[in-house]
Order: structure tokens, then C-alpha cells, then sequence
């Protein structure tokens, strides 16, 4: 019994220095960061290189809300819905953005330049309510300012500023523009 | 002189090098602290340092000023926080344009600048140094302290406060049973939510016999609204690197892990450059202080889900799966990571053990008799100076919220304050004399719980705050407890019943009796205490229900079924501001004409309540 019990562990522990090293959400991590998203096919291939069955995986893919399944979008905007930016109004700065983004938390823009996520805490609760675009923080949001700042985004980031194309100057962005 | 790149082998070789870097130091304590931590990042403090860096140099003063970029220094709300040494005069919302200003007057000729100093919103008073700010008066910041004297990116800083003492104490005079017993002694309660005695839980791995066992530090910090691991590590990763050599030479683990919320990216860079240092100088790794003890820590990045921070889904997901929780017994000492015994340590209580092994006697000294030591709460919401405070256990809520944090802010008045995250409760003003304390906080409906303090005032709805857990508690329960999983969703459905306007005076009842039910039959801390938010807010605020249900009014002002806008015609100068921001198109009337809100289109963004500079939008 004891002998079993020991073979058993030694099994066990062989399996687990194998994932040890590089356990499945690392490497979901890693696939993110690669591709933006969890393609379907790399999925499949992992499943297969490692001899996981693919539910197994699509399980853990789907349980965290960091991985997801679809691309993700140029422009990154997570606005926070945790406690503290929640108390000081954090879900009226999300409709703003979803109406002028013309996209819901967990989506991304038609024209793929966007994608919007709620978070549940960015640890900056004290400069509540937060959104963060492409990693820059801003503090201390309201509804009325969220219409310049994707303003400010557009400009900033637009590569196309001279050409008759940019639409920087408009004041929404996004796929429900306002005419 | 030891120089940095030779190893320590013994305690002796750590003294010396203490010594060197401490006389350094004090040959040298003229410097420049910025903030860089999120908060203060998020107003700008890179590019305050950096200005403040090219601007010594110009200056020529590079060698006589030193510049720290440090942890949070805790008051977030009026960073970037800049605070000259080793004077400590205190200066708020620094920008770039005032760096040449500070460095000409303060620096070279010691003279205050009066507009970058701190000022107290009611008394109108200013304060220059950073120990007179009422913030910091009633704090006792034995962990976070030393943020303004570490570079968290520098390993010399830290050894230069006597750093890594406590480690070299433990592993070469004491057993592991002294350390237990010291632990136990000092009476520390584990900070990441439930309290559990620190030395018992060290005790119980011990006994467990086992070629192999494991000490992990919880970093995943769910609690929405709380960053006070997050501000640990970050401002002072090797305090709690060292409490966590220490609980694995106790427990008898040689492998440690950090797991780390992957919202917590800085967090991350910073502990792996403290692992990088630590390994360098023998810290870590093999027969550290020569004392036989192997150690090593790697660290394993969370996927974003709150659950997985209860230990047994904590553990499901370093090893790479779903991470939801098990049923208990075995327990985590029997049966923990990769089936081995393990022990979980909050990152607070960690950077508690340093401080316990070191100073002992002053720990024991701060705080009640039943919770010891300091406690470090994350201050937001409503109220003057949000940041982190850390303050001796015992101290009052009201104290916390009034004294140190300068009450609600805008003038407006306190409602409610949630202790405890999604698993605490709201307490009313009448409680605000309650003193922190495990017990006391339990024993009126909340709890100390990791360290949220969310200040509400009057435009808080207490309905719309319970209804703010459900939805979280819905989203993150993991769905193995039929009564976690459906019993929320029949909880929120009830609230946004209410919500909406379509409560009726059966709801209140059918809220506790499901809560209980709830309450009675999950299988984790999740589940078990998921109805908190809504118990808690019925039985301080259940006239605020009450007037949702029966009178169909939100007191508030928020719940937006509830609520209408209106122009006030008395007030109104037709100037068209709400107009022209309007998303909806709501909105009409000619210039210099009274405007009107066409309630059919409004959808109560509030816009024009915030633009409108004649108060004329009212909200009922
Ligand atoms: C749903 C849930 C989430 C939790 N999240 C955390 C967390 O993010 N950080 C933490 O330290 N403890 C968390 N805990 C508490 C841990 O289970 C555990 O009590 C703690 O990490 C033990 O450390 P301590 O004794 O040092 O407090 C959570 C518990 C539950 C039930
Ligand atoms: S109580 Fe809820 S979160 Fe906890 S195990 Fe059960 S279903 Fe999952
Ligand atoms: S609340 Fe918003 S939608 Fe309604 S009138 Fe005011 S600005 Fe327009
Ligand atoms: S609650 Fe928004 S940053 Fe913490
Ligand atoms: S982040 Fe700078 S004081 Fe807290």
C-alpha cells in the first residue's frame, strides 16, 4: 500500500515538474501576448503538443477573463467598475464610452482600433473613477470629459493627420458616430 | 568595503555590508523622494523625476542630491507627491513646471514654497512637513514607513534600514519553532481577510511531515477597491521577500511562490528585479547565511478571477487549472500544491514578520489585545484624502475617516462605509466609533477583511451598493455551488426588481431568507458570505429599501429608473452648455431661452447636471 502510495507521488510529482515549468496559464499568457487574442488553431495545437485534452483547455481559457477568444483591438480602454471607482461613478463613465465607442464591455470596434474591458480594480482606487487607455491612467473621469479624451486619443495616435482621411477633429469615434 | 556583487555568506558579511550602506547613507541623506507609485504615476511623477534628474544635473548638484523613485508615500489623492530630505517638507501635486522652482529655493536655500503645500480644506491651514499633515498624525507606519526611504529598485536602500536582519536572525540563532513561537507570541492574524492566527498556521505545516513542502504569498488582491499588497510589493518588495524565507525555513518549505494578479503588471517587474538582487548577493538560493537553508521563489501570474484567491483555487491555478475552490479537509497542510503541505500567506501579514522578529516589543505594544499590530487600509470613496493609511489596530472608524482622511469630501454628508470587500458590510454613522478590531468588526455585521475602507456619502444608494456586489459576486462565483451560483442570481434578480421600480414589500423578507440559504449550503468563503452586502445594508439602511419599493424613489439619485432630470426655470440662462454636450440630443431651447429635457429621449447620463455652471439641471 505504502509502495503504492509512494509510486504514486514520485507519478505525480514527475507530471508536475513537467507543468511546473511552464503551467498552462503561463502559456495561455504567452499565446495572449503573441497573437492579442487565443486563436483557435494555436489552441488546437497545443492540445495536441501537449497531450491535453482541448475541453481541458478551452475550460481554463474561458474561467479567467483575461484570455479571450476573440481579437482584441488596436486601442486598449479598461475602464475600472471595482468598489471605489463604482462609488464615485464609474458606471456612468462606462456608458459614456460605450456610446461613443458604440461597443460594450468585452467587445472590440468593427474597424478593430478599439477594444473596451471592465476591470474590477486597477490599484489606483484612490484616483477613482480610473480608465486606462493603452496604459496611460486617468484619473478622476467623468462622463462629460470622456468625449475629449477620445479626442485626444485619435489625435495622438493617428498616423494619417495630413491626409484627407483623419477624422481626428471629430468628436466621436468608433462605429456610432455622430453626425 | 564589501562590494555589492560578493555574496553573503554569513551574518557577519550582512552586518558589514548593513554598516557600509548605512554610513553611506548618512553621509549623504540629502535627497529628493518622488512618488512612483500608480497613483502618483497616473498624475504624471515619471516625468516629475525625470525633470527633477536633468534638472540636478544642470545644476551641477547630481552628487550632493541624491533622488528616490519610491512606493506609494499615501496620500494618492494629491500626488505627484514630492517630500525633500531629510527635512521631509511635504509638497502635493508637484508638475514639471515647478520642479526648477523647488530645486532653487528649497533645496539650495531651504526657503517653502506655500502654494505646493499641503492644505487642509476646512481650516485652511498649511502644513510643511510631512509628519504635522493630520493624515499622517495618527498613523503608525511600521510597514509603510520606509517607502520614503527605499528605491524599491534598490536592494542597498533596504539593507541600508538594517534590512534582511530579521532573516539573518532566524536561519543562524533560531529554530523553527522559536520563530513559530515568536509568530505566535506576537499574537499576528493572517491580513488577507479571515484573520486566522499566522503561528498556528505555520505550526499546523510544520507538523506535517513531508519530504517537500511549499509557502506561498497571496498577491492576488480580488478586493476591488483595495491596493495595499499591490502598494508592498511594489514600494517595498524585499520586507516581504524576507517574510517569506522566513515562513518557509519555519514551515520547513525550500520553495516559495508569489502569486500575483496579472492586473498588477509594475508589481511583477519590481519582485522579480528583488528576486534578481537577492539571488545576486546569496539572499536567496543555496545554504543562505551558511546556515544549511535552501530557498527559492518563483512567481506564478493570476488570469483575472476573484475566486482564485481563496487558497485551494489559488493553488488549482498555479497548477494550471481552472482555479476553483475544493472542499476542505484534507487542508492546504496536509494536502496543498502539487498534493504537498503548503501554507498561504497574505502579503501584509508577510511584511509583518520582519517587523515582528525585529521589533517585537513594539509590535506587541500596537493594537488591542485579540489584533495586534498595524493594519494598512485602502482610504477611498468620498472622502478628503484618499490613499493608503496604515494605522495601530484598535483606532476608531470615525478616526480613520474624519481625523486622517479630512471626512466626505465636496462638504457633503457621510452615509455608510464598507469594511471587508464583497464579503464585508456597510456600517452607518452610529458606528463609526467601532474600533478596528477582528472581533468588533464582525460582531456588528462587517469586517476587517483585506483592507477596503470605502467611504459613501448621501448621493451613495445603498440598494444600487448591494446591487454592485451581487453583479460582482455573480460574475466571479466559480458555479460548482448550485446555491452560490443560482442563489445570487435570485438575489440580484429581487434587487433589480427594486431597482427598477417593481419591488414590492414581500422583497425584503424573501432577501433575508434567501441570503440565509445562501449563507448556509456554499463551499467557500465566496459563497458563504456573498449575501454580507445586502444583510448588512438591510439591516442599517432599510428605509432606503423601503422608499425604493413603496415610494418608488431613489433618495440618493441614482438609481436612474428612479430619477428625473429637469431644467430649473428659475435658473436657467438658455447658455446652451448642456445643450451642445447633451449625447442624446435631449435637450432643446434657443439661445438665451430657457431649455427643456425631453424626458423620452434622456437616458440620465447626468451630463448636463455636471456641465450646467447655474445649477439649473435638477435631478429628482
Ligand atoms: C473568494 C475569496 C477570495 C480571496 N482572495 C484573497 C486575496 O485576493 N488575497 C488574499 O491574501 N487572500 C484572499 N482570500 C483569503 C485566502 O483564502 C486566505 O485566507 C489568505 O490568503 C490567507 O493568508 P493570511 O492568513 O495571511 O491572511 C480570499 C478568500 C476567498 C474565499
Ligand atoms: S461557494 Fe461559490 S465560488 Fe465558492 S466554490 Fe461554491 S460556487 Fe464556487
Ligand atoms: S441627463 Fe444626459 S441625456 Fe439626459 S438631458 Fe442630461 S445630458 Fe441629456
Ligand atoms: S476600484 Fe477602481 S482602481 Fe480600484
Ligand atoms: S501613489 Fe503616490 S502617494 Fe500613493
Amino acid at each position: 500500500m505504502r509502495q503504492l502510495q509512494e509510486q504514486k507521488a514520485s507519478k505525480e510529482q514527475n507530471n508536475n515538474n513537467a507543468s511546473n515549468n511552464h503551467s498552462l496559464v503561463t502559456m495561455l499568457h504567452q499565446i495572449q501576448e503573441t497573437y492579442n487574442y487565443l486563436p483557435e488553431n494555436v489552441l488546437r495545437e497545443l492540445a495536441k503538443e501537449k497531450n491535453i485534452p482541448l475541453v481541458d483547455l478551452y475550460r481554463v481559457a474561458t474561467f479567467y477573463s483575461l484570455f479571450s477568444l476573440t481579437p482584441k483591438g488596436k486601442h486598449k480602454i479598461l475602464t475600472c467598475t471595482g468598489t471605489a471607482c463604482h462609488v464615485r461613478g464609474s458606471e456612468k463613465v462606462t456608458e459614456e464610452i460605450s456610446r461613443v465607442l458604440g461597443i460594450q464591455p468585452g467587445e472590440t470596434t468593427e474597424d478593430g482600433e478599439y477594444s473596451l474591458e471592465a476591470v474590477n480594480c486597477l490599484g489606483a482606487c484612490a484616483l477613482a473613477p480610473l480608465v486606462v487607455v493603452d496604459e496611460q491612467y486617468h484619473a478622476n473621469m467623468t462622463p462629460a470629459q470622456i468625449g475629449a479624451l477620445f479626442n485626444g486619443v485619435r489625435k495622438s495616435t493617428c498616423q494619417d493627420k495630413e491626409s484627407s482621411h483623419c477624422h481626428c477633429s471629430s468628436v466621436a469615434v468608433g462605429s456610432k458616430e455622430k453626425s | 568595503m564589501p562590494s555589492l556583487q560578493s555574496r553573503i555568506n554569513t551574518a557577519a558579511d550582512l552586518f558589514r555590508l548593513q554598516e557600509t550602506l548605512q554610513q553611506r547613507a548618512s553621509s549623504n541623506n540629502r535627497y529628493i523622494a518622488v512618488c512612483g507609485d500608480t497613483g502618483c504615476s497616473a498624475w504624471g511623477s515619471k516625468s516629475v523625476k525625470d525633470v527633477f534628474r536633468d534638472c540636478l544635473e544642470q545644476k551641477g548638484l547630481a552628487g550632493q542630491v541624491g533622488m528616490k523613485f519610491t512606493g506609494c508615500l499615501g496620500l494618492c489623492e494629491s500626488g505627484p507627491v514630492v517630500i525633500i530630505c531629510p527635512e521631509q517638507i511635504f509638497y502635493q501635486k508637484v508638475q514639471e513646471e515647478d520642479v526648477e522652482e523647488i530645486i532653487d529655493k528649497t533645496v539650495t536655500r531651504g526657503e517653502i514654497i506655500p502654494r505646493l503645500l499641503y492644505q487642509d480644506v476646512l481650516s485652511g491651514e498649511t502644513y510643511t512637513y510631512m509628519n504635522e499633515i493630520p493624515f499622517y498624525q495618527k498613523q503608525k507606519r511600521l510597514l509603510m514607513g520606509n517607502n520614503l526611504k527605499i528605491d524599491p529598485n534598490s536592494i542597498e536602500d533596504y539593507l541600508a534600514l538594517g534590512g534582511y536582519s530579521a532573516t539573518a536572525r532566524a536561519l543562524t540563532e533560531m529554530t523553527p519553532l522559536e520563530i513559530i513561537d515568536e509568530v505566535k507570541f506576537s499574537k499576528l492574524r493572517g491580513r488577507g481577510g479571515a484573520g486566522f492566527s499566522a503561528g498556528d498556521k505555520w505550526k499546523e505545516c510544520y507538523d506535517a511531515v513531508s519530504d517537500r513542502k511549499y509557502i506561498i504569498c497571496n498577491a492576488d488582491e480580488g478586493d476591488p477597491g483595495a491596493f495595499m499588497d499591490r502598494s508592498l510589493l511594489e514600494g517595498n518588495p524585499h520586507s516581504v521577500l524576507e517574510g517569506l524565507i522566513i515562513g518557509g525555513f519555519a514551515v520547513g518549505a525550500r520553495e516559495g511562490m508569489i502569486y500575483v494578479r496579472a492586473e498588477y503588471p509594475t508589481a511583477v517587474v519590481k519582485i522579480k528585479h528583488a528576486l534578481h538582487q537577492a539571488e545576486e548577493l546569496g539572499l536567496l538560493g543555496e545554504n543562505i547565511f551558511g546556515s544549511g537553508f535552501d530557498f527559492q521563489v518563483s512567481i506564478s501570474i493570476g488570469a483575472g478571477a476573484f475566486v482564485s484567491g481563496e487558497t485551494s483555487a489559488l493553488i488549482a491555478s498555479i497548477e494550471g487549472r481552472a482555479g476553483e475552490p475544493r472542499q476542505k479537509p484534507p487542508r492546504l497542510a496536509q494536502r496543498g500544491l502539487w498534493g504537498r503541505p503548503t501554507v498561504v500567506n497574505n502579503v501584509e501579514s508577510l511584511a509583518n514578520i520582519p517587523v515582528i522578529l525585529r521589533e517585537g516589543e513594539e509590535y506587541r505594544r500596537t493594537g488591542t489585545d485579540k489584533s495586534r499590530g498595524t493594519k494598512i487600509f485602502s482610504l477611498v470613496g468620498k472622502v478628503v484624502n484618499t490613499g493608503l493609511v496604515e494605522v495601530p489596530l484598535g483606532i476608531t472608524i470615525r478616526e480613520i475617516i474624519e481625523d486622517i482622511g479630512g471626512g466626505i469630501k465636496g462638504g457633503r454628508s457621510f452615509k455608510a462605509v464598507q469594511t471587508g470587500g464583497p464579503s464585508g458590510g456597510c456600517l452607518p454613522e452610529h458606528l463609526l466609533d467601532t474600533p478596528t478590531d477582528f472581533e468588533e468588526l464582525n460582531a456588528v455585521g462587517s469586517m476587517m477583511g483585506s483592507g477596503g475602507m470605502i467611504v459613501m456619502d448621501d448621493e451613495t444608494c445603498m440598494v444600487d451598493v448591494a446591487r454592485y456586489f451581487l453583479r460582482f459576486l455573480q460574475d466571479e462565483s466559480c458555479g460548482k455551488c448550485f446555491s452560490c451560483r443560482e442563489g445570487i442570481n435570485r438575489l440580484l434578480e429581487i434587487i433589480d426588481d427594486i431597482v427598477h421600480g417593481l419591488g414590492t414589500p414581500g422583497h425584503i423578507d424573501l432577501l433575508r431568507e434567501l441570503s440565509v440559504v445562501v449563507k448556509d449550503s456554499t463551499l467557500c468563503g465566496l459563497g458563504q458570505t456573498s449575501a454580507n452586502p445586502v444583510l448588512s445594508t438591510l439591516q442599517y439602511f432599510e428605509e432606503e429599501y423601503r422608499a425604493h419599493i413603496k415610494d418608488k424613489k431613489c433618495p440618493a439619485g441614482v438609481c436612474k429608473a428612479l430619477i428625473h432630470f429637469s431644467i430649473d426655470l428659475e435658473k436657467c440662462t438658455g447658455c446652451g452648455v448642456c445643450k451642445k454636450k447633451c449625447p442624446e440630443e435631449a435637450i432643446s431651447g434657443e439661445k438665451k431661452e430657457i431649455h427643456e429635457i425631453d424626458p423620452e429621449r434622456c437616458s440620465k447620463c447626468g451630463i448636463c447636471l455636471d456641465t450646467c455652471t447655474f445649477d439649473a439641471v435638477l435631478k429628482c
